[in-house]
């Protein structure tokens, strides 16, 4: 559904992405796992096209997304740190994103109902917390029902309740053959959703694996002992 | 196109800065042409008023507003929407607000006290300026990410037009004061907005008799219809240009 090759994104003299090369299918759920700095937000923005890498190409079901949009009707992104106008009320930005995309799909409003954010339209959204901030972007990416589902960090700053709610969304999604790409540091939130992993480093990619091979490779049952065994051999 | 446009248009109009840009505007024209009894006057007065503040306010304002939305644009960008609507419809959303508070404030008293020929140049180059420095700041802001700087770059290109600009000609003008440089200044106001706009009213009226050889030279271009078209056309070149540098600008920024 996604492919990447030999993409490539320099920030100044800081490597930010180099020579990545990547195929992602549907029905999977891909972790994205990699130090600080180490370009994950950047791949995730190249893919989503805020950010134009310096050589290599990106297809989304076989086009490429250079100066193309209409691509990401099929995507719901979720940012790492949701910025929206100050003086729009939470309905606002509802009401806007769903007159902008006016999409044929049926939306999908479970997230908001669940998140209790239906109290709190009127709220502005300058006055919202960050873990309520997240709970809007998260609501935004599944309200359209997309195809593809790319998050980071959505567990960021969630409460535990808020955080299990978003986990169980995931795995219906993944389950009705969706792709979603997640990255995040808490590796034990990802235990339960994930079947394939990506591990990146100083913008390289260093494997990109199923869960199952990942852990016949290393003989650790849990994902975040795995990557530990991983980050281990490398820095020996 | 229509939804961003409607978007932005109704975030600035309600905002307090552009109402009172408005409010100022329509006291200002108000008293102006009450203080004098020859509404020619008036509007000579209300002439430099404009030719000060409605760059100052385009510029500034909108350099801020971009800014201030850098949000909204992140978001809008990772949506299904074309970057280059996304950044029109911005320049759009700006500059039609702006000129409606620029014909709110100084259209309404001109049209009340002067609804002839001068009047009417006098509000279209007013309009005509404000798109021109809606992008020239739009395009001043996708050069700079840092916001403090980009703002400082707008007010020192303000600066430039109105004041730095006249000084350099000046100056050239006494450099080379022993060659005939009449022709060669009507080249030269072309790449200033706010001297092509002050021109092109100032020889509507009957003052360019006080201006003397050169200001009978300018006559002679400007009085036509032929320099007035093609005054008005270098004006919209002014907005045109800076647009378009910008736009393919943003079509490839990083966000």
């Amino acid at each position: 559904m996604i492919i990447a090759s030999n993409v490539s994104k320099k920030f100044g003299k800081l490597k930010a992405l180099d020579n990545i090369s990547l195929t992602c299918t549907k029905g999977e759920c891909i972790a994205l796992i990699g130090p600080n700095g180490s370009g994950k937000t950047t791949l995730i923005k190249s893919i989503l096209g805020m950010v134009v890498p310096d050589s290599g190409f990106i297809t989304f079901n076989g086009k490429n997304i250079l100066h193309s949009w209409e691509y990401r009707s099929q995507i719901g992104y979720m940012p790492q740190i949701g910025r929206y106008p100050d003086n729009m009320s939470i309905g606002d930005v509802f009401d806007m994103m769903k007159d902008i995309r006016g999409s044929k799909n049926t939306l999908d409003e479970e997230l908001i109902g669940l998140f209790g954010l239906k109290e709190q339209m009127s709220k502005k959204m300058r006055t919202l917390s960050g873990g309520t901030r997240q709970k809007v972007s998260a609501s935004l990416a599944f309200l359209f029902d997309p195809d593809v589902l790319i998050l980071d960090e959505p567990t960021a700053g969630l409460d535990p309740v808020a955080s299990e709610i978003l986990k169980e969304k995931i795995i219906a999604q993944k389950k009705k053959g969706k792709l979603v790409m997640i990255t995040s540091h808490i590796l034990s939130d990802l235990d339960e959703l994930v079947t394939q992993v990506i591990y990146m480093q100083e913008g390289t990619l260093q494997f990109h694996k199923t869960i199952d091979e990942l852990r016949m490779d290393t003989g650790e049952n849990k994902l975040s002992r795995a990557i530990a065994n991983v980050m281990l051999k490398e820095t020996s | 196109m229509k939804k961003i446009i409607k978007y932005v248009m109704s975030d600035i109009l309600q905002n307090r800065i552009v109402l009172a840009y408005t409010f100022f505007l329509l006291v200002t024209s108000f008293s102006v042409f009450s203080l004098e009894d020859n509404t020619n006057k008036g509007l000579l007065s209300l002439l430099n008023i404009t030719l000060l503040i409605v760059p100052l306010v385009s510029i500034v304002f909108s350099a801020i507003y971009i800014y201030n939305c850098s949000e909204f644009l992140e978001l809008l960008v990772s949506q299904p929407l074309k970057r280059k609507t996304l950044w029109l419809s911005l320049y759009t959303g700006l500059a039609a607000s702006l000129s409606l508070s620029f014909f709110m404030g100084v259209g309404i008293p001109i049209l009340v006290y002067q609804p002839n020929k001068i009047g009417l140049i006098m509000l279209g180059t007013g309009i005509l300026l404000t798109c021109a420095f809606v992008a020239v700041a739009m395009f001043a802001v996708v050069k700079t990410r840092d916001k403090a700087k980009g703002i400082g770059v707008a007010i020192l290109l303000w600066l430039y037009f109105s004041i730095l600009f006249d000084g350099l000609v000046l100056f050239a003008l006494f450099q080379f004061a022993d060659y005939p440089l009449e022709k060669v200044m009507i080249v030269v106001t072309a790449f200033n907005p706010i001297d092509l706009s002050r021109i092109l009213i100032l020889l509507q009226m009957d003052v360019s008799a006080m201006m003397g050889y050169t200001g009978a030279i300018f006559k002679n271009f400007f009085g036509t219809a032929m320099g007035v078209s093609i005054s008005i056309l270098v004006l919209l070149l002014w907005s045109a240009l800076p647009l378009w540098l910008s736009t393919r600008r943003f079509i490839r920024k990083d966000l």
